[in-house]
Parts: structure tokens; sequence; C-alpha cells
């Protein structure tokens, strides 16, 4: 076993608690901590993967946001922040059931993408992966048109947004 | 003289050499030599925050024209480790319904986020923990770690005050965060990589301070405001909520947060040496002349990262100890009404000179580039004197509503 594989079943251990975690602890405040500590997971695999832009938009996107939720979390259980109450409904294996089709779902759908199971390849040591990914999100013959569509749903969804927030005062 | 140009390298090569002769696997020792690497690198930066204790105390004391601590050690340097030695001794209390784990957490994780900065600051031309490509990013990551772990402190402590200090904290670091991503771009374009290291090489010539003042004022501003040090420390405002997120942490708890503030104060002190003043190198081409050979030796490289890191770090002591605290809607309304469209000018203008000024021979480059800021500057300087003046006559003029209250009653 190489020292990748190590750290990967480390990271998937950890990243597969954490998850559980997520779901069943009984303190929202808790649920939203474990949340980081499955996101943290997520960037220490890209990280393995040679990923270093990803690993690391990642922690800022995913932990940067989880103040915000934290914040959301304390706003809407209102008094109680120690709240203690049961995190499970009765039905909860009804979710529980359909979690785990869509996991065989996507795991049936990422064999069947040719090349899985190979060996990383490490990549050259003068390539720029950042330059690379950057070129290609804005080169006409790639990427270029999700990227605008997505920045314009964006840019729509933070109009709306002022938008609603300014409704009240008129 | 392999010692002079590359010390690291040579003491890990030796380092690889004597622990193979001891038989052991070629990826154990890399493994035990990075963990070596980790460990100097951290001690070096824990030694010096312990004289920054020391600094920030004398600083602090000329400001409010005082002489600080000079009773223990030649011009108080021992004091430092009596601060230290009370830290330890004293009693730590976890208050009565705290979230003991994450209570815990917080302050050891502030004093991490700070610390796994240094794994991308050059000290030296080869003296750095990484030079990672996405260098800039790992910047902001680590601010992100360092919001959860003041988000953390402040509501595991079960502390009225201390929720509102950490809710003031998040508010304040995520909007300064915006102008601070923006305004790191601008040395991202003019070096055309996000690396560090790669930031600093291309300052041989001139540096980023000249071609965009306006940036490197921009990023002085959010780096303040992500430390939380005054004037944007509302989070520890002792007046309005006691000492916010750390009211409860006691002894080296405490002491952690300190440490952590300290420290993250003069890595942002070297962020701006490093990417608006040429970090470790940047002496305008004089290191080339044969004379000056010597600046290229990468002890010396490492002082001057240092002088330029203190600077920078007194600079922020400088407007630590004269500015008054803001009060909170004016910090938002001066980040979103302010700070936010001037980077997105700034940085819209170096990405279009930068691509228009790419064919001039080097002194239109940067005469081009430092003049459109100086223009940016001076409009920006006369639209926020029309809006005071505006704002004071629309005061001086008698309120209405005040008159039609008074007929009424």
């Amino acid at each position: 076993m190489t020292g990748e594989q190590i750290i990967f079943l480390i990271t998937g251990v950890l990243i597969l608690v954490s998850a559980l975690l997520v779901v069943t602890t009984p303190k929202l405040l808790h649920a939203a901590l474990w949340l980081v500590a499955a996101l943290f997971g997520v960037a220490v695999l890209y990280a393995t993967l040679q990923a270093n832009f990803l690993a690391v938009v990642q922690v800022v996107v995913y932990i940067g946001a989880i103040a915000i939720l934290f914040i959301f979390v304390v706003m809407l259980t209102r008094r109680e922040l120690m709240e203690k109450g049961r995190q499970t409904r009765s039905n909860w294996w009804i979710p529980a059931l359909l979690g785990l089709l869509i996991l065989a779902g996507l795991v049936l759908l990422i064999l069947s993408i040719p090349g899985v199971g190979r060996t990383v390849t490490v990549l050259p040591a003068g390539l720029d992966s950042v330059f690379a990914l950057g070129s290609a999100l804005v080169s006409p013959d790639a990427y270029v048109l999700p990227f605008e569509v997505a920045s314009i749903l964006l840019l729509a969804a933070l109009v709306g947004a002022v938008y609603v927030a300014t409704l009240d005062k008129k | 003289m392999t010692f002079w140009n590359n010390p690291i390298n040579l003491i890990a090569n030796w380092l690889n050499g004597l622990l193979t002769g001891w038989h052991l696997p070629g990826t154990l020792a890399t493994i035990l030599i990075f963990v070596i690497g980790i460990t100097v690198l951290i001690v070096f930066a824990m030694v010096l925050d312990i004289g920054l204790v020391w600094v920030e105390r004398k600083v602090v004391a000329r400001f409010q024209d005082r002489l600080g601590p000079n009773r223990i050690g030649p011009f108080g340097l021992i004091q430092p480790v009596a601060d230290i030695i009370k830290m330890v001794i004293k009693e730590d209390i976890t208050p009565a319904g705290a979230d003991r784990i994450v209570y815990n957490i917080a302050p050891v994780l502030a004093a991490t986020s700070v610390i796994v900065l240094w794994a991308i600051l050059p000290l030296a031309s080869t003296i750095y923990g990484v030079d990672l490509n996405v260098g800039l990013l790992y910047i902001v990551a680590a601010g992100a770690m360092g919001t959860l772990a003041i988000i953390m402190a402040g509501w595991s402590s079960n502390n009225k005050y201390a929720l509102l200090g950490a809710f003031r904290m998040v508010a304040n670091m995520i909007s300064y965060e915006i102008p601070m991503v923006i305004i790191l771009l601008v040395p991202t374009i003019l070096a055309s990589t996000m690396s560090v290291r790669g930031i600093t090489e291309a300052q041989s010539g001139m540096w980023f301070a000249i071609l965009s003042p306006l940036a490197c004022l921009i990023f002085l501003i959010s780096a303040i405001a992500e430390l939380g040090r005054a004037p944007f420390d509302l989070s520890e405002a002792e007046s309005e909520i006691v000492a916010g997120f750390h009211i409860e942490y006691t002894g080296m708890k405490f002491g952690w947060f300190y440490a952590g503030e300290l420290l993250h104060a003069f890595t942002f002190g070297g962020f701006m040496a490093i990417l608006f003043f040429g970090g470790y190198g940047g002496f305008f081409g004089l290191e080339k002349l044969a004379t000056f050979t010597w600046l290229n030796i990468p002890f010396v490289q490492a002082l001057v990262f240092i002088a330029k890191a203190m600077l920078g770090y007194w600079v922020i002591m400088w407007i630590k100890y004269s500015v008054p605290r803001i009060r909170i809607d004016h910090m938002l309304a001066f980040n979103w009404k302010f700070l936010v469209p001037l980077s997105l000018v700034v940085l819209i203008n170096t990405a279009i000179l930068n691509k228009v000024l790419s064919g001039m021979p080097d002194w239109g480059y940067v005469t081009g580039m430092f003049g459109s800021n100086i223009v940016i500057g001076f409009v920006t300087i006369e639209i926020l004197r029309a809006y005071g003046r505006k704002k004071r006559k629309a005061e001086t003029k008698p309120a209405p509503q005040a008159q039609t209250q008074e007929q009424t009653v």
C-alpha cells in the first residue's frame, strides 16, 4: 500500500463518519461543524489528486460559507442556542433508502466512465494547472459559454436578492 | 559556498544521507525530514511571536507617551517570558454550560489558521515551505478557517457578549474578504501568477506598490479588517461587549488567541512586503550589479524580508493606536459602498492597462500604471468631497419632520 492510499483511506473514513454525524447529531450547531469536517476531508482528497486549485477553492467556498450557515442556525433556533432535539423523524428510513439508491446509481455511473481505476498520473513539473484551467474557462473552443451563462445566473440571483431586500421600503 | 546559496536544501540532503545511512527506507526518511522542517518553521514563527509581544508593548507605550516594559531584563526584553509564565500558570476555567470540545478546539484552530500561512511565506529565494501555484487563494482559505475559529469560540462560550462579538467579527471578516480577494487579483495580473514566490520574483524590477499604490492601500485596509484590529476591533469592543469572543477564555487558551493575533498581524505585514514591496528581493535591479551580489545570499534576503514585514507590522500598529473604533454600520457602509467599488475599478483599470501598455518600454508602462492610479485616487477623493459637502448641507438645514411634530403636539 502506498502512502497516498493510506491517506485516502483515512480521509475517506473521516469523511464518511463526519457525514453520518451531520445527520445524526442532536445539536444543530454540531451538525454544521461536522459538515465542515466532511468538506475539509473532500479538500484533502482534491489535494492528494494534485488539484490544488479545487482543494483551496473548496476550503474558501465551503468552510467560509459555514460561518454564515452557523449564524443562520443560531437565528433559526431562536432562544435555545444549546437546543437538543431529536434529529430524526419516524420515517427516516425513506430518505436513507433514497440516499442509498442515489449512491448506487452514482457508483454505476462512475464505473461506466472509461479510465476509472487508473492510478494517478504525476503531472509534468513545468505544468501550471491554474493557468491551464484559467485559459480553458475563457477560450471560445473550451468552456467560455457555460462559464458566462453561470456568471449571468449568479448576477441575476444577486439582482433578485437586492430587489427582494428593498421591497419592504417602498 | 553552497551552504550560503541554498542552506535548506543542503541540510535536507545531509539529513537524508544520515537517515538512509541508518538503513531507514527512503520514503520514511523524506517524511521525517518534512516533519523536522515543519517543526523548525513553526518554532521559528512562535519564537518570533514572543519577540512580537515585546515589540507591540514597546510601540504602544511610545504611542501613548509611556515607557513600556523596562524592569525585567535590558529594555524589558524578558517581559514576554514573564507574560508567558503568567499565562501558563493561571487557572484554566471552562464556563458552566460551555460546549467543552468546541470551546477547547477554537483557540487551537485560531492559532493554526495563522501558522498555516507560514507554509507559503518565502523568507528567501531558497528558504520557503512550499511554492503553491494557488498561493494567493491559500491566504483567503486560511482566513476562512480563522473566521470559523472565532465563531466557534463565540458560540461555545455560552455567553451573550461572546456570541455578539463573534457575529460582528464574522460580518467584518466576510465583508472585507471581498475587496481583499478582488485586490489580490491585481498582483496576480501584474505578475501573471498566483504563486507567492513568483510574485516576489516578478518585482525584481519594480515594486507593485509603485505600479498600483491604490491596490496596496486597499490591501492594507482589508488586511487590518481581516485581523480584527483597531479601527475594526468591534468584535472585542471593551466598552460595549466586554471582550467579545475571548471573554470566557483564561490562561493559555486566551494566550493562543493573543499570540495568534500578533503573529497574524506580522504575517500580513509580511504579505504586504511580498505582494507590493518586493518581498525578500526587489532592489530595482541593484542586486544584479557585481558589488551588490551579497544581496542574493539567502540569509541577507531573509533579514531584508523580516525588516520589510516588521515595517508593515509597524504600520498596522500605527493605525491601530491612532484611529478610533468605527461603528458597525459605518464599517459595513465603508466596505460595500466604498472599498468594493473602488477595488473593482482598480482591478479593471489594471487588467486593461496591463494589456494596452504591454508593448511599451518599461518607463512608459510604469508611468501609465502609476498615473492611472493617481487619476483614480484623485477622482475618488473628489467624489467623496462632493458627497461630504452634500451631507453637510443636508444636516445644516432644519429637519422638516421635527417642526410638524411640534405643531401636532
